[in-house]
């Protein structure tokens, strides 16, 4: 987003926004219009600290509506209500009422911990799940920071959750906390493979690493022209991507790390109040960040027959064009976020030596098998000039 | 290395006794890092040991290498308080050992009593009302054992269906006795109250309706794939073992031996009952694994519960008015003598034997539970599995916590 560049008049070093410089934030500032004092560095710098802060705000709604969503959900697959009372309508304030209540409980570092490490893990484990995001565009015009390479940083990034995991198994100076960062560990290790080796089929479909140029290449057939309708081998692809994405964010029926019937609550078990909510945030946001990629890389991303009509009519660059292309994204991710917590309410929990086998022996080899065929697909779709 | 071993850390010693003597005249020892097996306690606050059992076990990474049950948790005297207590104030006592088939209990001990009244005549409807009451309640304690053992394994939903149709039973109980677990419904000579009006039409209703609903539940949990990989071929228990451990119940009949009290050894209406045809003992076939295995054993609780049904609907069609308790006097003197009496309880065969001598309270009061028994098992069956099998292992033996250790 920001980076030293010449400026054509006098030829010096400036430092200011790359690309186009179309940065939503940096056009209001602009647009506020600022006094001329105001150097272009500090604009830049306000823009920045301007989309952090929408960007934690934007996040940190996402857990809490998902947390209230998953009661929901399982309430209803349950034959019960969910939560009913709290704020009135379908008890939509249950979560806030439960993050007040974490907010208030005691702050227990459990004697014999590894102090540091056991009160920095849920932080890291947060951060770096939140940084993840800063690689998340929320339209064609509205994202925190352009990256070509975003689908490297969001991987990277969404997977050094795991240390912190880790970090927080060990640290806790419990049996089962360890237990659970075992398998955290070995599962990720396992499923990071077909993880990413799926996510090339799409890569290879749509030619891109960009989430925003792999959002419009995607625009044919009236804005249905998605990845998975474009190769046939995206088809699998993204079964694979899903099962490994299941056990990336922990959630059933891979959640070892945290098997409740099994190591009490794995790695949480000696966590409590807000230290153990930034877990459960991390693991929400994880869902909807897993989601909103498989949304981005074979459903389309922004693009759906709403945004083809509004381009269509010239609406293109226009508030209403933005929203729509974000609402079209977000209704994606939340459908993914509702498709994880069906199969958490209905499937039992595999043992540990199925998951490592399913990850190694069959996953691995089927998505390089996968990546193959949709590559020789390129090929044959180039070939036949299509 | 220079240093003396530190004591308390047993993980570091030296790889030999010998020290070689280095030229500054210290000695040097060479350290090993030893491996050895991580104990851990599963309990007694664990989500899988059911109650308050704790599991010592001896693990290795996951792989399970030894496993030691210790109970005594939720000792509550209750054979002690048997030999202090009036015959019919005993009684309660009996709901809280297996709390989730109290009327099994409460059955178990009337006919131990009533084994010593011989002039005591009970009734036909006590009879029949107490069969409906036996096998509603064996479905209701075998709803819990499918719903927690989905738990165990890792499956919530299932759970809450079976609290559904077990909520259904409970309330058919509240109506006929006012309680909802523990009944002390069934007493020495019949039963206390008569069922009211519309209850029969009640069960029947729940029988129509537990039927369709069974083919979902196993539908959803028992043949789903995942939970068949999880327990199919886990924690087999082979017909020999099964026999020297003298397991009962379902435990038994998973592992394909066709013996049932109900039928073997029969009281109450039972033995007219079967010969009428009307149950069948379900047995583990090893249909998904090996005989014997955790599939197995959830098998034959679940198709006993649609045979439970089958009972209920018979006694349905038999109920005539009448009365429901024989000559009881206010306060019980039991004629001098010892008896034992062994029922099906919806975990296994659980024995009551009372010695009278001819007073009011009696002079021994010993109980067989089930579970108990089932229990020693476990030591034999979770070395070398992992650690996710000891789990369903424990579950699908179907312990209740309170009878253990009564």
């Amino acid at each position: 987003m920001l980076a030293l560049a010449q400026d054509p008049a006098s030829g010096s070093l400036v430092m200011q926004t790359t690309h186009s410089g179309r940065n939503f934030l940096y056009d209001l500032l602009e647009w506020i219009g600022p006094p001329a004092w105001v150097p272009t560095w500090l604009l830049v710098l306000s823009a920045v600290a301007l989309g952090v802060l929408v960007m934690v705000a934007i996040v940190a709604v996402i857990p809490l509506f998902a947390v209230w969503m998953e009661r929901k959900v399982a309430g209803h697959i349950q034959c019960r209500f969910g939560p009913m009372y709290p704020g009135g309508w379908h008890g939509w304030a249950q979560t806030i009422a439960d993050g007040i209540k974490l907010l208030l409980k005691e702050d227990m570092v459990p004697k014999g911990s590894d102090r540091v490490l056991f009160m920095l893990a849920p932080g890291l484990v947060l951060a770096s799940i939140f940084a993840a995001f800063a690689a998340l565009p929320l339209g064609y015009d509205w994202y925190f920071a352009r990256m070509d390479l975003g689908v490297f940083a969001i991987l990277a990034l969404g997977s050094t959750t795991t240390i912190g995991v880790i970090m927080a198994g060990w640290a806790s100076n419990s049996k089962w906390s360890l237990y659970g960062a075992m398998r955290e560990a070995a599962q990720v290790v396992a499923y990071e493979i077909p993880l990413g080796i799926a996510l090339m089929c799409p890569l290879i479909a749509l030619g891109t690493f960009s989430l925003l140029d792999a959002s419009a290449n995607q625009s044919g057939f009236f804005g249905m022209g998605w990845a998975i309708f474009q190769n046939p081998f995206c088809i699998p692809a993204f079964i694979i991507f899903w099962i490994a994405a299941l056990a990336e964010v922990k959630r059933a029926p891979f959640d070892l790390p945290e098997a409740e019937s099994e190591l009490v609550a794995g790695f949480m078990t000696e966590y409590s109040g807000l230290r153990w909510s930034f877990f459960m945030m991390e693991e929400y946001a994880a869902m909807f960040l897993m989601s909103v990629v498989a949304a981005v890389f074979w459903f389309g991303g922004f693009e759906s027959p709403a945004t083809y009509l509004l381009r269509e009519a010239g609406q293109e660059g226009t508030i209403l064009y933005g929203l729509v292309c974000f609402v079209t994204v977000a209704l994606k991710g939340w459908v993914g976020v509702f498709l994880m917590m069906w199969l958490r309410w209905t499937l039992p929990r595999v043992r540990i030596d199925q998951v490592m086998t399913m990850g190694y022996k069959y996953l691995t080899p089927l998505s390089l098998l996968c990546v193959i065929g949709a590559a020789v697909w390129e090929m044959f779709l180039h070939a036949i000039g299509a | 290395m220079t240093t003396h071993a530190p004591d308390h850390q047993p993980t570091i010693r030296p790889a030999s006794d010998e020290a070689r003597i280095l030229p500054s005249g210290e000695r040097e020892f060479f350290f090993d890092v030893a491996t050895t097996d991580l104990e851990i306690n599963m309990g007694p606050q664990h989500p899988a040991t059911h109650g308050v059992m704790r599991v010592l076990l001896r693990a290795d990474g996951e792989l399970v290498t030894g496993a030691q049950p210790h109970l005594g948790y939720l000792h509550r005297c209750a054979e002690k308080i048997g030999e202090n207590v009036e015959w019919l104030q005993y009684l309660p006592y009996t709901d809280r050992y297996d709390y989730l088939s109290a009327m099994n209990n409460n059955l178990g001990y009337s006919l131990a009593v009533e084994l010593l009244m011989p002039a005591l005549e009970i009734p036909r409807r006590a009879t029949v009302i107490r069969t409906i009451c036996a096998e509603l309640n064996r479905v209701a304690s075998h709803l819990i054992a499918f719903g927690t053992y989905g738990l165990d394994i890792g499956a919530f939903t299932p759970f809450f269906y079976a609290f559904r149709e077990r909520e259904w039973i409970q309330a058919l109980f509240e109506k006929i006795c006012g309680a909802r677990l523990t009944y002390s419904y069934i007493r020495i000579g019949g039963v206390f109250n008569d069922a009211p009006p519309g209850w029969l039409r009640e069960v029947e209703s729940f029988c129509d309706v537990f039927e369709e609903k069974w083919r979902e539940y196993y539908d959803l949990l028992v043949e789903n794939h995942i939970f068949v990989q999880r327990t199919a071929n886990v924690g087999v228990i082979p017909r020999e073992m099964a026999v020297d451990f003298g397991l009962t119940g379902p435990m038994l009949r998973g592992s394909g031996i066709d013996f049932d009290l109900r039928r073997d050894l029969p009281y109450m209406a039972y033995g007219e009952i079967a010969s009428a045809g009307a149950f069948e003992i379900p047995l583990g076939r090893g249909e998904k694994g090996t005989l014997g295995d955790c599939w197995d054993r959830l098998y034959v609780r679940m198709v006993e519960m649609l045979e439970a049904i089958k009972i209920v609907r018979w006694c349905l069609g038999v109920i005539e008015p009448g009365p429901i308790i024989g000559e009881v006097p206010k306060v019980i003197k039991v004629p001098p003598g010892e008896g034992y009496v062994g029922i099906e309880n919806p975990r296994g065969e659980l024995g009551h034997y009372v010695h009278s001598d001819g007073g009011k309270v009696a002079i021994r009061c010993r109980v067989r539970g089930p579970s108990f028994t089932n229990l020693a098992v476990l030591e034999d069956l979770m070395p070398g599995t992992l650690l996710a099998d000891s789990v369903a292992i424990i579950g699908s033996v179907d312990i209740v916590v309170g009878e253990t250790d009564r």
